[in-house]
């Protein structure tokens, strides 16, 4: 993979974004596997309900784990300096989530020159489930 | 019921965690990922990699995987039921592979509240080494409803 060119960037530009197939019960029962995250909240609708809440929701890094791929796929995961999220709603069983990311910052860090990305995770209506940044080195 | 501040600068029990391709390929699954570098040992063998590659929220992942995840909340008399992710965040030192054995080093570094308690914040911060050097800074902000 290619990084792209520093100079080349400019404050505003998008990344290639993408918009996720519906969230299932599979892909929750996938993440639980993958990520070692059972709990009951992600993956027992009886629990759930018995807890006063309609149905079970998807597990907040889930959706982090969607706006990484959005990062890795525009550069290799080692010019990713730092990266965070901000939880801000759930994401219910059939959302499609989709992911950008926005060029906010042009800087030099560490004596490195780098990019700080806005990254936003939202349903299609475009309420936010997760907002976050990152610094990527492009030099 | 306010979480005593007592419990910043608390250690959280250290543990360590070997990174199996078999947990990644699931992750890769689970993500959507198509970048075989991430799922497919020989493809990782062929691009040069130690081991399938570590996607940059397993970090989390690998420090949630004890018997107890949360521990030091419990610790500090909190009801898990009223547990919400706030805030998650990772700074990179160093990419990790499978077969990679990561320390994680724990502390509790800030506890604050807003709305007169309603929502109670716990921020901790982990440090992941690999044969001691420093690989992650893993830092988390966990919400306690009232």
């Amino acid at each position: 993979m290619t990084k792209p060119n520093f100079d080349a960037l400019n404050v505003g530009d998008m990344l290639p974004s993408f918009t996720t197939e519906p969230v299932s019960r599979l892909t929750l029962a996938l993440y639980a596997t993958g990520s070692g995250d059972h709990h009951p909240l992600h993956l027992d609708q009886d629990f759930v309900r018995a807890n006063g809440m309609p149905d079970v929701f998807a597990h907040g890094m889930l959706g982090m784990a969607y706006l990484g791929r959005l990062l890795t796929q525009w550069v290799p995961q080692s010019a990713i300096r730092s990266f965070g999220v901000r939880f801000t709603a759930i994401t219910q069983i059939g959302e499609r989530l989709v992911c950008t990311g926005r060029i906010v910052e042009k800087l030099e860090q560490g004596g490195e020159q780098c990019v700080r990305l806005e990254l936003t995770c939202a349903n299609e209506q475009g309420e936010a489930k997760h907002k976050g940044d990152a610094v990527v080195a492009l030099a | 019921m306010l979480i005593d501040k007592k419990h910043i600068g608390m250690k959280v029990p250290p543990h360590s965690v070997r990174l199996t391709a078999w947990q990644l390929k699931w992750f890769a699954k689970a993500t959507g990922e198509t970048n075989p570098l991430y799922f497919d040992e020989e493809a990782a063998r062929q691009a040069g990699l130690p081991g399938v590659l570590a996607p940059p929220t397993f970090f989390f992942c690998m420090d949630m995987d004890k018997e107890h995840p949360f521990d030091y909340l419990e610790t500090m008399g909190c009801d898990l039921m009223k547990m919400l992710h706030g805030e998650q965040s990772f700074t990179y030192h160093q990419p990790v592979y499978s077969g990679d054995t990561l320390d994680f080093d724990g502390e509790i570094t800030d506890i604050y509240d807003k709305r007169n308690g309603a929502l109670q914040f716990v921020v901790k911060d982990v440090k992941v080494r690999r044969q001691g050097e420093l690989v992650c800074d893993v830092h988390s902000v966990m919400v306690i409803r009232a």
